[in-house]
């Protein structure tokens, strides 16, 4: 679903990824992993378009398509989805006008009618229930005043209501506490399938204790220089990233 | 001839089309002196430091219109709030339009500043009211001599007004460059309350100068709430005048929605006369291309435990400009005053401007006053985030906008009318999006 190949891209003139390659099949959940300052956030932005990074070398193909040229907004209607780690406060937009806003624009660039309101309701009720997410809380403003850990829900959130073909979680478990993670986790556990994939971008492992990866990466000085079974991410907990840095640099 | 000359001399041809012995003619002639002495505003003077009428000066604007010209409902519906009742006081080219017009004299008036003018019946509150507030300055006084046609409310006390007016004036532009001078008088007396939405267009791309006075009384415990929805085409001109009295515990607002014309100016003034009294100025701007709108606020706290708020709202794109000059006056005698104020802009471009001046002039020393100015641009990491939830460029770009005003349009309070702002803005962003947040 998406292959990341020989990927070089800079910010400002910086090269931050060195030639990174990723492969994720339909169905599969993947980890990357990778000290602070690895590119991890870096990679997040350019798969969801952010504009800011150039492409310098490499490509990304989404069902074998090239989405480098894509718009952000445009690779949302492809199906991508990105969790951030700072979800932007809106004021004045509220979390249920927002999420109709992005369903309806979302269906007519894919030459859908609006969603007639009645379903729009049902779905936003069905999801809102499945975070654990109190009714109230959906006519506030956009983030603006919601705790970490209600930012982060209100992603997974609106991961559910979106439901993406594939699915970027940046650093989704920063600012949740235990209950939060939990139910963040099992979330996203409901949300998979065989026909979407999900990648989890993460410093630590705990959230790989509720979203159980199929593979883990891990990303260093703007590549993946180690990928492996779920146990890595075990390895590195206890471990910590040194001894990959000096297995590299041998 | 320069255009205040013409004025003047016009004057007496003026005097040929009007009852000479009313006694509201004094008021004229007086007027016309202090006009002839004080002329036309320049950017010398503070409060136009900004705002520069030079330009729309010099057009030969035809003074009085020569034909009576008539307009189709049809044609002019879109203008309307017509999926609302409500009462219509309609003129065209400064003339009134019995045919667009629905008045009523049932308990209440809502009619013809001609008939009140001249009238027996009305004479009392003519009297009592007609000029008291207005200020003696150069534009007022010009329209103070050539009053003649405008709206004219009268609420009694406790009457509730059952349905909004609607004041529409339309410009067809048949005679090249026209200038016109509504005169408006409203007056609203105890525990009464009405709403009113104001609207000038422009049917023409002849220059059209509009200088339009409205005095507002608010009695005691009264409530009005006053819409102006200023979107005009872009060789239209308006200088609003309104001046609004208000006694003790009366609440008073004034909406105005700035979205196009040539040049606007809106001085607005809320004189409080009694104890207890809210006075509310919202504003929403948005304008672009060489659109100038500026926004010139006068509240002045006589008596104690009064409040007022003030939340004007500014999007600025390409080379529009914009100016909010607020100005603030507690009396000594206003103790217990709360005062707010606040003004946030946008800029889209880097050649629009926009000229933000809070100005507080506090004589007592038990108040609340804040004011408070943000100039800023839209947030990239905010359209990054809408983005990538599939919410295209350019509607991600109007929803920001949107919410960035949205705080004012919450506030208006005639659902229909939201409505219609709501669909304004989105016609002017150019999107086809339900704002319905």
């Amino acid at each position: 679903m998406l292959e990341i190949k020989d990927l070089h891209a800079s910010v400002e003139g910086k090269e931050i990824l060195k030639g990174l390659n990723l492969n994720v099949k339909a169905g599969e959940i993947h980890a990357v992993m990778g000290p602070n300052g690895a590119g991890k956030s870096t990679l997040a932005n350019i798969i969801a378009g952010k504009e800011e990074y150039e492409v310098t070398a490499g490509g990304i193909l989404l069902d074998g398509e090239d989405i480098e040229e894509l718009a952000a907004e445009e690779r949302a209607h492809k199906g991508v989805f990105l969790s951030f780690q700072y979800p932007v406060e809106i004021p004045g937009v509220t979390v249920t006008n927002f999420m109709k806003t992005a369903i309806n624009e979302t269906r007519k660039a894919q030459g859908l009618e609006e969603m007639p309101a009645k379903d729009m309701l049902k779905k936003i009720r069905e999801k809102s229930e499945l975070l654990e997410i109190d009714r109230k809380f959906l006519s506030r403003s956009l983030n603006e005043g919601f705790s970490g850990g209600e930012k982060k829900r209100n992603e997974i959130f609106q991961m559910a209501m979106m439901e993406p073909k594939l699915a970027i979680l940046d650093e989704t478990d920063s600012g949740l506490d235990i209950d939060a993670l939990r139910i963040v986790a099992n979330g996203v556990n409901r949300l998979k399938s065989e026909n979407n994939a999900i990648v989890v971008i993460t410093h630590y492992q705990r959230l790989l204790d509720h979203i159980v990866p199929d593979y883990v990466h891990v990303l260093y000085d703007g590549k993946i220089v180690k990928s492996g079974s779920k146990e890595l991410a075990l390895e590195l907990e206890e471990k910590g990233y040194d001894w990959i840095k000096e297995e590299i640099n041998a | 001839m320069e255009l205040k000359d013409k004025l003047v001399s016009s004057f007496l041809a003026f005097e040929n089309t009007i009852n000479v012995d009313a006694p509201v003619h004094d008021i004229r002639s007086q007027a016309i002196k202090v006009f002839e002495e004080k002329g036309f505003p320049t950017k010398k003077e503070e409060a136009w430091k900004y705002t520069s009428l030079n330009a729309i000066l010099k057009h030969d604007y035809s003074i009085f219109p020569k034909e009576e010209n008539a307009l189709e409902f049809k044609d002019v519906k879109k203008y309307f709030l017509y999926d609302l009742d409500t009462y219509k006081i309609v003129f065209i080219d400064g003339k009134y339009s019995s045919h667009l017009s629905e008045t009523t004299h049932d308990k209440i008036d809502v009619c013809l500043m001609s008939s009140a003018l001249s009238h027996e019946k009305y004479k009392p509150i003519v009297d009592n009211y007609f000029n008291k507030i207005a200020r003696q300055d150069g534009l007022t006084s010009l329209n103070t001599a050539f009053s003649k046609e405008g709206a004219y409310i009268y609420i009694p006390k406790n009457k509730l007004a059952d349905k909004p007016v609607q004041i529409i004036h339309f410009s067809t532009g048949k005679e090249s460059a026209q200038m016109l001078q509504p005169r408006n008088l409203i007056v609203v007396e105890e525990n009464s309350h009405v709403q009113i939405i104001e609207r000038h267009q422009s049917l023409t791309d002849n220059p059209v100068l509009t200088n339009s006075v409205t005095e507002i009384f608010v009695d005691k415990r009264a409530i009005v709430d006053y819409y102006k929805i200023q979107n005009d085409n872009q060789t239209a001109s308006l200088i609003d005048n309104t001046y609004i009295e208000q006694q003790g515990q009366s609440v008073a607002s004034v909406h105005t929605f700035a979205f196009g014309g040539n040049l606007t100016r809106n001085n607005l003034n809320f004189f409080q006369k009694g104890e207890g009294i809210d006075s509310i100025l919202n504003g929403v701007t948005i304008i672009e291309g060489k659109q100038h709108v500026d926004h010139n606020t006068l509240v002045h706290h006589q008596e104690p435990n009064c409040e007022s708020h003030q939340d004007y709202k500014g999007i600025f794109d390409e080379k529009a400009t914009g100016v909010f000059n607020g100005k603030i006056i507690v009396d000594k005698e206003a103790q217990k005053t709360n005062a707010f104020q606040s003004n946030n802009n946008i800029l889209l471009s880097d050649k629009a401007t926009i000229n933000s001046k809070p100005q507080l002039e506090i004589f007592a020393d038990d108040v609340k006053c804040s004011h408070g100015c943000t100039i800023g641009q839209l947030d990239d990491n905010a359209l990054f985030y809408m983005k990538s939830r599939g919410i295209g460029e350019k509607e991600a770009r109007a929803l920001l906008m949107y919410a960035f005003a949205n705080n004012v349009l919450e506030s208006v309070k005639i659902p229909q009318l939201k409505t219609r702002i709501n669909k304004l803005i989105a016609n002017k962003l150019g999107v086809d999006i339900g704002f319905d947040l």
